[in-house]
Parts: structure tokens; sequence; C-alpha cells
């Protein structure tokens, strides 16, 4: 999901790139007590972990494959302040050590893929995490729903600046159902990486998981007379408490939905208004995109897809979030199972 | 990937693109690109002109032309999102060899793929060019924050580590007669993430630890301590400022 | 200053994930004595070293109680930049060590921490990798090195903070016979208190005097390297074995 120089016009870019730098700024100030205590290696290795990670492709489909994004995952495991930062020193070190991403668009890229996946990640952790079993094992389900959502949200958003500096008009709808649709696909090898990375963690290191620090159990110590003390355990950083976070999670992916489809919503009838009002519907009955080997996912196929209008960022992300509290309800009584 | 990743694309030549300071390269590179970005995209001797431009760079930086040509691949994505937009874009159409295209379309298509290229090509003479220690050290002057700087060089300087962790674990996953099937590819590449964090966390962690034993206080070390002289900033920056007198008079041309 | 390097006593302590490592650790190390830490794998070597420098342990905030002195002096949290150049820690693993883009830039890391600044500074990086034989790859970078090279860097930048005493962690480990000698030549020449865990026992009889048998967070025996290698059934009970044919009484121990 990298995007290049000139992708976006030069206004929006420069927009991202301010966005990204408040963020990142904000981000250091947050994060600062963090890294004077756990130190910037372990953001560095964490960075680097995320950018050998992105280097791993699963299939997809129709013989694509996708790669984790891991703003989900770095935000469950080092908190959001951290993880903005980690995303963007990866960004950033794609984009000047391996040319991989534009400079100008560096901005977008951050924004895209270290904010929004990070931000809608840790809120919907959070949020979950308020209502699953209060133990650290929670924190699988929790992130996993996370990651899931996080992945289309991005695309959503992307869909979102593309209305706003994209170089050519598209109708949005498409746009958004034909990037949604392939992101929940993206987002589900997205919440498998995260859930096993996380269920490594919590059975061999559950003290590094930041989302779940408050639910550790105490620690009990035996001395050299086998006397045993029970002791609270070394918590350099208590999280913060997760407050409103389920309102503002949903409020928050809600609002970038609504961003989309208020452009959207000016095409009602979808991909048949547009066509007929504009000589499109041709070009979508012609067979040069259906044949194509593009056709049976992506773009070309929300033309012949009877999803259309306004709605469908908005149920993209209903459908995601539906899957996304199935999977977390199955896999916490899985788990529960296991325990007992 | 070829080599070590925690080289970058460095192509270790001697060349005079190689010996400008990081941070007139950084800067370079950038005012060229947002130069490209904001020319219209129907000024097409503009560009052309640009990758004369680029061209010469390389050639001066003495990159072997099949080391860029290869990294332009990172580009495949967006080449297939530019294809498609003669398609799917509005506005008035125009027939090509039978298919019916947007105008927009093909404009925005052009557009798309001529900057985007200009970019990459000009993001790969920087990262060819320029050793990773290097750009940190361009980036510290240039007033990075100093955490950010850190994060950074404790990244590059592990690239490599956890990247080899990754490959020693596939190959160990590969060696046991594991063969990728499509949903089972999934749990092991997944299985095999779990364990690289854990590593990569707990390096960290011993990383911190040996910091702290060597009197780490909170503050790393410059890198550099040399500012760049004048007339190498008049060096880099003479292409970019180019770029910058073309952009204007494509914008004028065109109004 | 007087008293022994090191002194402990009591020592507890068990990590934030709820493991406890050490059990009451008590032991004490004079100035100048070349001491070899020994032990079957998760006795808690690893973990005691590292509360020397007060880097694990209640001073730094840490699970734990009992009492630590280096150079005659309690641990303190105010104390800590001091002993930690008193104390030089070498790691396991290089890659752990060596953090910076160079091996300048590594090496230079420690003295930079105490202040030193400038030519004061280059001369003493020039001096560590002197000591070490590495003044020749100053400008390499860590993952450009053999595993050789890059264990004898990580010397360096400790030997580049002056330390009192000198901790090494399995120094022998993972490296050819050559690198092995090289490094055992180097360790030798050094005037150090030394502490150093391994499972190599001939490099323990060859470099230290006396030996220290750790398992299950507790010191089980403390006596002569030559003693207690000789010892098979202190041996056997903890699960520490002699190379084939290696009999600790028909070779030569340490020079000194």
């Amino acid at each position: 999901m990298h995007v290049p120089d000139g992708f976006f016009d030069a206004p929006t870019s420069i927009a991202t790139g301010l966005i990204a730098a408040g963020a990142v700024g904000f981000s250091l100030q947050r994060a600062n007590r963090e890294i004077r205590e756990t130190g910037p290696a372990l953001a560095g290795l964490t960075a680097a972990f995320v950018f050998a990670v992105q280097m791993v492709n699963f299939p997809v489909g129709a013989g694509t494959s996708g790669h984790l994004l891991g703003g989900a995952l770095a935000a469950a495991l080092v908190g959001p302040w951290t993880a903005v930062l980690v995303m963007s020193t990866v960004l950033l070190v794609q984009g000047l050590l391996f040319a991989d991403g534009g400079l100008t668009a560096l901005g977008t890229n951050i924004t895209l893929m270290g904010l929004v996946t990070v931000v809608v990640g840790y809120f919907i952790t959070r949020a979950l995490l308020k209502l699953l079993p209060k133990r650290v094992g929670s924190v699988v389900p929790a992130a996993t729903v996370g990651a899931l959502v996080s992945v289309p949200t991005a695309a959503l958003a992307f869909t979102g600046l593309y209305a706003i500096g994209g170089a050519v008009d598209i109708p949005l709808a498409k746009l958004a159902t034909a990037m949604v649709g392939w992101h929940i696909l993206v987002g589900i090898g997205e919440a498998v990486i995260t859930a096993a990375v996380l269920s490594a963690v919590v059975a061999t290191r559950p003290d590094l998981v930041y989302a779940a620090r408050h639910l550790q159990p105490d620690l009990v110590l035996v001395d050299a007379d086998g006397n045993s003390s029970s002791v609270a355990p070394d918590r350099p950083i208590a999280a913060r408490p997760a407050g409103r976070s389920l309102g503002v999670g949903i409020a928050a992916t809600f609002v970038i939905a609504g961003v989309v489809s208020l452009f959207a919503s000016a095409h009602p009838d979808g991909l048949e208004f547009v066509g007929a009002k504009l000589g499109f519907e041709g070009a979508a009955k012609s067979s040069a995109v259906a044949d194509s080997p593009l056709a049976n996912y992506g773009v070309s196929g929300i033309g012949n897809s009877q999803v259309s209008g306004a709605l469908a960022g908005i149920i993209g992300v209903l459908v995601t979030i539906a899957l996304g509290l199935l999977v977390a309800k199955l896999a916490s009584l899985r788990s529960a199972r296991a325990r007992s | 990937m070829s080599g070590s990743a925690g080289d970058g694309l460095l192509v270790p030549v001697d060349s005079r693109v190689h010996r400008l300071p990081a941070q007139v390269k950084i800067v370079a590179l950038f005012v060229f690109v947002l130069a490209v970005v904001a020319t219209p995209s129907t000024a097409f001797w503009a560009f052309a002109l640009y990758a004369g431009m680029l061209a010469g760079c390389v050639v001066l930086a003495r990159l072997p032309a099949l080391v860029v040509l290869k990294r332009l691949a990172v580009e495949t994505p967006f080449v297939v999102f530019a294809l498609l937009l003669p398609f799917v874009a509005t506005g008035p159409r125009v027939e090509v060899l039978g298919l019916s295209l947007s105008e927009s379309g093909v404009l925005g298509s052009w557009n798309v793929l001529a900057k985007g290229t200009l970019g990459v090509v000009a993001a790969i003479v920087l990262s060819a060019s320029t050793a990773p220690r290097e750009l940190l050290a361009g980036l510290e002057r240039l007033k990075l924050p100093s955490t950010l700087i850190a994060i950074l060089s404790f990244m590059v300087r592990y690239l490599s580590v956890v990247s080899d962790d990754l490959h020693r674990m596939r190959i160990a996953r590969e060696s046991r007669g594991y063969q990728g099937g499509r949903a089972g590819h999934l749990k092991a590449v997944a299985g095999g993430v779990g364990a690289l964090f854990v590593r990569s966390f707990e390096r960290g962690e011993r990383v911190h630890l040996a910091m702290q034993s060597r009197g780490y206080n909170g503050r790393m070390p410059l890198l550099s301590e040399t500012g760049a002289a004048q007339a190498q900033w008049l060096e880099g920056l003479a292409l970019s400022l180019t770029a910058v007198v073309i952009a204007v008079t494509a914008r004028v041309a065109g109004l | 200053m007087s008293g022994p390097s090191i002194h402990v006593e009591r020592l507890v302590f068990a990590y934030p994930d709820g493991r406890q490592a050490l059990f009451g650790v008590d032991f004490s190390i004079e100035r100048g004595e070349r001491v070899a830490l020994l032990g079957p794998n998760g006795a808690g070597k690893t973990t005691l070293v590292l509360h020397l420098n007060g880097i694990l342990g209640s001073v730094a905030g840490g699970t734990g109680s009992g009492r630590i002195q280096v150079g005659g002096s309690d641990l303190h949290r105010e104390h800590l930049p001091e002993v930690r150049r008193k104390v030089g820690l070498v790691f396991q693993d290089p890659d752990d060590q060596l953090f910076m883009p160079t091996v300048r830039d590594d090496v230079a890391f420690g003295p930079a921490n105490l202040g030193l600044r400038g030519p004061e500074l280059d001369e003493r990086v020039h001096e560590a990798l002197v000591q070490v034989g590495m003044q020749d790859h100053a400008d390499v970078a860590p993952h450009h090195l053999s595993y050789g090279q890059r264990r004898r860097v990580a010397v360096a930048t400790v030997l580049a903070m002056r330390p009192e005493v000198l901790v090494l962690d399995e120094p022998s480990s993972n490296l050819d016979p050559a690198s092995r000698r090289e490094l055992a030549d180097i360790l030798s020449g050094l005037d150090v208190t030394l502490l150093m865990i391994t499972h190599d026992l001939p490099y323990a009889l060859q470099l230290c005097e006396r030996s220290l048998l750790m398992d299950a967070g507790r010191i089980v025996a403390d006596g002569a390297t030559r003693d207690l290698l000789g010892d098979a059934d202190l041996m056997a009970a903890h699960r520490l074995e002699l190379p084939y044919g290696f009999d600790p009484l028909s070779v030569p121990g340490p020079e000194k």
C-alpha cells in the first residue's frame, strides 16, 4: 500500500505531511517516558521486526498476496505512542534506504499505515479488553479484531484521501468498495499473524504486552529461607486507562467511513448512474476489464456487483466488526476451555 | 533481498554523488521530487527534462542501470492501479485500439506513472549512493528529533540480524519437509513470526542492558561532527533548483 | 578504597514475568582474582552478573532483595554511573553489545557517556581496539565482521571504559579454535579482576585459578578450579561434564 510520489496532488501530500509530523511529534512527547525506561533499542528492534515481517507475503487469493502492516500489532505490543514512532521509522527507512514509497508521499504513508492502523487497532483492542475476561490472554482476541478492522479502515482512509486529492476522477463508491473489500481479505491475514504473534508473546513473555499490562497477576517471591511473599510486578509504565475507548474507537471508524460516504453519496446509483451519465457503461460492459486477470476482485469486480452507493464503505466496516466480534467470541471461548 | 539488509541499496563505489554529504542529498531529493509532483501532467517536455537529469545523476553516481531497473519493481502495485485508471475513470472518452478509455484516466495514468517513476529513480539514486550510517548522520544534521534518530539507528543496525533470524527460521521449516500449502502456509508463517518477535524484543532488552552497562544516560552520541560546505550545498542543489525552474516554467506556460 | 572487588550477600531476584532466578546468592571476589562462574543452563548465572553493575535487582527498580558491594561500597542508585564504569560487562551475543553503525562509534559509546570528547576520545578508542587487535577495522559496520572479530570488538567496547572488574558471559562460545585461543591470549594479558561465565571447562582452568559453581539460583561450590573440575560427584550432580579425554589434573593451570 506504499503510495508513490505524484499519486496524490501536492496540497494533499503537504496536508498529510503536516498530520504525520504532528502525530510523530505528539507521540514522541507521549512516548518519551517509555523510551527513557525501556530504551530506544527496543523501539528500534520492534521497527526492524515490523520491517522484516512486512517482507513475508501471505496468499490472499486469486494468485496474489498481501503482507502484514503491523500497526495494530505494534500498538498492542509497545503501546500506541511508541507504535506510531515504530511505524513511521519503518516507513522512513523504506523510503530512504530502499526507495519504497515516495519521499513526498511519506506523510501520506505515515498517516495511512502508521497512524490510522495504530489508532484504530489500539482503540478497538482496549475497548474489547474491557468486555473480555480480565486476564492477559484476552489481549489475543482483542488485538486480533483490532488488526482485522485496522486494515480495511486504512483502505477507507486511502479512499477518503483519494476523494480529496486524487489525480483522476473515479467513482468513489466503487473505489471504496474495491479497496475495503480487498483489504478485508488482507485484514484477515493481518489478524491471523497478529493473533499468532500475540499468542506466542503471551505464552512466553506475558509481561511484554503493553495493552495488557494492567491485567498482570502479582508475583510470588521465595527468599533464601524458603519464605514466600507476594509483590506487585515491576511495571515501569502503567498502561493508560481505556476510558471512553469503545465509543471513541467506533466513532473514529465511522468518521473515516463517513468521510468517504459523503463523497461517495454524490453518486447515489453508483456505477450505473455514473456510467450512464458519462458514457462509462460501454466500458463496463465491454469485456476489456472483465476479462483481465483482475476481474475476479478489485476494481472491475465492483462493476458487476450489486453493492453500490454510499453505504459501501460503512457496510464493509460493519461486516468487518461483526466478523471480528465473532472471532473474538470464539477465541475467548476456546482459550477458556483450554484453561479449564 | 540480495546482500545484507543492513546496507539498504548501497552500491559501494566512489563518485561525486557518493561523496556529497547526506543532508545535501536528502534536501536535494526532496526539492526535486516536490518540483516533479507540482508539474502539470500535460507538460510532457518537463518530464523529459527531469528524466534526462536523473539519467545524468545515475551515470554520475556510477550506478549500474540494472540495479536501478530492478529496484523499480517496488512500483508494481501502483502501475497496476495506474493502468486500470483509463478504464474506470469518469469523463469524456477516447477510442484506443478498440477500447473505450477515459481521457482524464489516460492522463491520470500517465501522471501517476511518470511522477511515481521519477520519484522512485530519484530515491534510488539517494539510497544507492549513501551508506545507511551517512543517511542517519544527514537526518541528524537536518535536526530530526534525537529519539527518532536513535530508533532509526537501532532499526538499521538490527535489520540484517532480524532478517537473518527470519531467514534461518524459514530454512529450518523447509528442511523439516515443510511445503507451502495455502492455509498451512499462513499458519506456519504466523507461528514463526511470533517467535521472531519474542527474539527481537528480547534482543532489544539485552541491547538496552548493554547500553546501560556502558553508562547510557538517555542521550545517544552524535554521529556527525562536521556540516556540509557551501560549495557542496550548491553542487547538490543545482539539480533540484533546475527542476524547480522547470516546474515553475511549466506552470506558467500552462496557464 | 578497600575491601573485595565484588561482594554479594543473600541475593534474591524474580523477573517481571514471575520467574524467580536467584534464591539467595553469597560470594566475594578479591581484587585481581580471576574467577570462573560455572553451572548448567538456567542456573541463574547471567541474571547474577547483570546484578553486579546494577542493571537488574532492587537498585534498578526490580523485584528482589539482598546486598551487593562493589569496591567495598554498597550499590546505590546514585553510584550507578560510577559502578557501571568500574564493572565492565561483555554480553554473550556480540550483536547485543555492538549496536552502533560502525566499530568506532560503538567503542566510543561508553567513553563518550563518561564525558570524553575529541582527540581524547579517539585515543581511548584506538587504545581499546589495539588491545584486541582490531584497530584496522574501526570504520567497518559490525554486521560485516566475523563472529570472532565481533566478540573481540565487544571486549574492546568495555575495555575502552577502563574497568576494574571485567565480567564476561561465555566468551568462548561459538568461536573457532584459533579465535578462542586469540581471545584467551587477550584476556590473560589484561590487568583486571575477571569474572567469567563459561561452559568451556578447559577454558576456565586455563584462565581462572578459582571457580564458583552455581545451580538453581544458588552458589553450590566455591574453590580452586582444578579441585572443582576434579570432583566427579560434584560435577555429575550439577550436569557438568569434562570434554572427552580431558584430565584437569594433568594440564597446567593459569600462568599466575
